[in-house]
């Protein structure tokens, strides 16, 4: 290791970037235009879900409890349906997540038996969601029947001020509105650090086989590791640049709680970068074109990030195989530590798992760049 | 330092395939210190490849490779701060102006900031570069190009300098006065290893490697060369070359018979004795012909006579 020509390496760089606008480009203006692209984009709400309605009575009892649904911001009633039938048909055309079936005897076993049964036919292929409007459509019937049963007492001469003796209250913690964004903005951040890391190494690399200076450079008797390390650090600076300016997105533009500590996220955010960087020279030795290199990295790292990460899919809900995968994906480590600083506010303590197996991410990948980057054209 | 005679470079049965292709076939030949060698081959002879072995670069399949005392093939490494490497393509950093260049590389090779600013002062203005020292690398015309590649492959004064195709889409100026500067650097004791596959360019070098298929067709010095050529030179300038060769191709004494320009080249056993001959033989068809005779072989002439065998004393 010769720090002389690493730095002279790093100068290099920075050159490069300042000179080249495209690089200018994808470093500013992508992470700012992907947190703006997926922020408003991916949406994880469960708020307003399309609601089909098919009431086989059509009495006073039934349209109150319908109007119910309609009044709750949990819910949008899209349609009214006349037939078992149109409500499946709307089911599968995906008109409604949800279609709610009063039977024709509502009323009269309300008042007969006092209980009774309403049919909830739920779109299950999202099953995040399917799980939401079901929690939800069960608060709406619970407080629908403790109406109900507060009317029949006061009916009975009780006194009306008695009030609900217990209510269920859910509260999720953490991220109290479940505010769709506050999730979201984490998430997208893990995609757009993994991607942007890895596209910054793997065009510089991939762009010097392309273009022939590799092949001068390595004529010289630089070392492998001092090409790797002098790439690296105006790159980190970058990466890190970066996460300042989607962290600062996700506070100001956002409003996502950032509840933890700067040095926290700076420390899980560098070995992070350590590691999409690092891939990034994986991918460009590997391909040796800028087309090639983008392909992979974009692929390797999209993909994963968006699907595997935890941030739009639950892993607790994951089939055993893809679960088991999701432990080579390090980005799920990043979503997991970036959800607990932002919306937590935990402390490294809290997150040393994560942040352990993170960093042990960046030291075998930086093993392979040096054992991958060769000073050979063959 | 400098041993004349001494070999710099030595090279022994070297092999190295791409797939199926063999770009280099068996090669050995041996570069002497000081002398100006030039690796000569038509388009995918295989010069490259052994240019970038040479430089430790690419790795052979076998053979021995021996560089300024180095066994590249074990420690490629261990050449790289004596030598210089320049590739065919052009191989500098397009956004950095001549200056960065030169300092970009002078520092990878420890070079010192007064050896670098004494070395690069005498070569920008040996190279007429003087006036562009900020100009960026990707906006200089080829010539430049070319010269600022050599003066960043001289910055640290090495001992051997491997050039391939050096004078490639170069000016016939500029390539004027990069030859200018590369007899400046053999006075200077420094070794140069040329491939190229410019024959009249080949002419100004003390030594050459004639490269077909991977393989060593002759070495020897120019004129040497020429004296080992088996029969001589006929040059027959015809509006109609091809029906010339088809006709002459079989007729006796002749050895072999090539389309060069707006002729043919015929290598004959005995020139006196088979012009005559080949005149008659001519005038009794309707071949027109402007010029016949007799003249001296040139490089181009003892590629294709050694393509054909016709070189004595050959190296198998
Ligand atoms: N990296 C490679 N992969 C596959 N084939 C190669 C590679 N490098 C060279 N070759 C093949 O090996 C042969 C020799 O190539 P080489 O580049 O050494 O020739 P050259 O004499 O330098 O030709 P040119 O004058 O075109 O530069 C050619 O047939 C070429 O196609
Ligand atoms: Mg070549």
């Amino acid at each position: 290791m010769n720090a002389r020509r690493t730095l002279l390496v790093a100068r290099k760089e920075v050159t490069h970037v300042l000179r080249d606008p495209r690089s200018l480009f994808l470093v500013l203006l992508m992470p700012l235009a992907q947190m703006m692209f997926l922020g408003y984009g991916v949406n994880l709400d469960a708020k307003h879900i399309p609601l089909c309605i098919f009431d086989r009575e059509g009495s006073q009892a039934s349209r109150t409890l319908l109007s119910w649904f309609g009044a709750s911001e949990y819910f949008s009633v899209v349609n009214v349906l006349r037939t078992y039938d149109e409500s499946v048909a709307a089911l599968d055309a995906g008109r409604c997540r949800m279609a709610l079936v009063i039977p024709a005897d509502f009323s009269r076993e309300v008042n007969d038996k006092g209980k009774t049964s309403v049919q909830a036919l739920v779109d299950a292929t999202d099953d995040n969601h399917a799980n939401l409007a079901i929690v939800y459509a069960r608060a709406v019937l619970a407080t629908y029947s403790e109406k109900l049963r507060l009317d029949y007492l006061g009916r009975r001469g009780f006194a009306h001020q008695l009030g609900p003796i217990l209510t269920v209250e859910t509260r999720t913690w953490f991220n109290e509105e479940l505010e769709n964004r506050n999730l979201v903005v984490p998430g997208v951040m893990v995609i757009v650090m993994a991607m942007v890391g890895a596209l910054l190494t793997s065009l510089t690399i991939a762009r010097e086989w392309e273009v022939g200076t590799m092949e001068q450079l390595i004529s010289t008797p630089i070392k492998p590791m001092e090409i790797a390390l002098g790439k690296l650090i105006p790159y980190f600076a970058i990466g890190l640049l970066d996460t300042a300016l989607c962290a600062e997105i996700g506070v100001y533009w956002f409003n996502v709680p950032m509840r933890g500590s700067i040095v926290t996220l700076t420390l899980a955010s560098s070995l992070f970068l350590v590691v999409a960087l690092g891939s990034g020279f994986l991918y460009s030795a590997v391909t040796k074109s800028q087309f090639g290199a983008t392909l992979v990295a974009l692929l390797m790292t999209y993909m994963p990030s968006l699907l595997l990460s935890g941030f739009a899919f639950p892993i607790s809900q994951m089939p055993f195989a893809v679960r088991f995968v999701t432990y080579f994906v390090p980005a799920r480590y990043y979503v997991t530590i970036l959800k607990g600083i932002f919306l937590k506010g935990v402390g490294l303590k809290s997150l040393a798992v994560p942040t352990l197996v993170l960093g042990l991410y960046a030291i075998v990948v930086m093993v392979q760049v040096t054992a991958i980057l060769r000073k050979t054209v063959d | 330092m400098s041993h004349p005679g001494e070999s710099i470079v030595a090279v022994r049965g070297l092999r190295r395939s791409f797939g199926s292709t063999k770009a280099v076939d068996g090669l050995s030949f041996d570069v002497s210190r000081g002398e100006i060698f030039g690796l000569v081959g038509p388009d995918g002879a295989g010069k490259t490849t052994v240019m970038r072995i040479l430089a430790g670069v690419l790795t052979a399949d076998s053979g021995s490779v021996e560089v300024a005392g180095c066994d590249v093939r074990r420690y490629p490494e261990s050449v790289k701060s004596h030598i210089s490497y320049m590739p065919q393509r052009f191989g500098l950093y397009e956004n950095l102006s001549i200056d960065e260049n030169i300092a970009f590389y002078a520092g990878l090779f420890g070079v010192s900031r007064r050896q670098r600013e004494e070395v690069a002062a005498r070569l920008l203005a040996l190279t007429g570069l003087s006036r562009f020292r900020s100009r960026l690398a990707g906006k200089l015309s080829g010539g430049m190009k070319q010269k600022l590649a050599l003066i960043c492959a001289l910055i640290h004064e090495p001992q051997l300098v491997l050039l391939d195709e050096p004078t490639t889409g170069v000016d016939p100026i500029s390539r004027g006065e990069l030859w200018h500067l590369l007899y400046e650097l053999q006075a200077q004791a420094v070794t140069l290893l040329i491939a190229t596959a410019y024959l009249e360019e080949a002419e100004r070098c003390n030594e050459l490697a004639l490269i077909h298929q991977g393989r060593l067709l002759a070495c020897d010095k120019p004129e040497h060369l020429k004296r080992r050529m088996a029969g001589e030179v006929l040059r027959l300038v015809t509006p109609d070359p091809r029906s010339a060769r088809d006709y002459l191709a079989a007729a006796e004494g002749v050895r072999n018979c090539v389309l060069i320009g707006d002729g043919i080249r015929l290598v004959v056993d005995n020139a006196e004795l088979r012009m005559p001959e080949l005149r008659s033989l001519m005038l009794q068809t309707e071949l027109r012909f402007s010029s016949f005779e007799q003249v001296s072989p040139t490089i181009e002439d003892l590629f294709v006579a050694g393509a054909a065998g016709l070189l004595q004393g050959a190296p198998q």
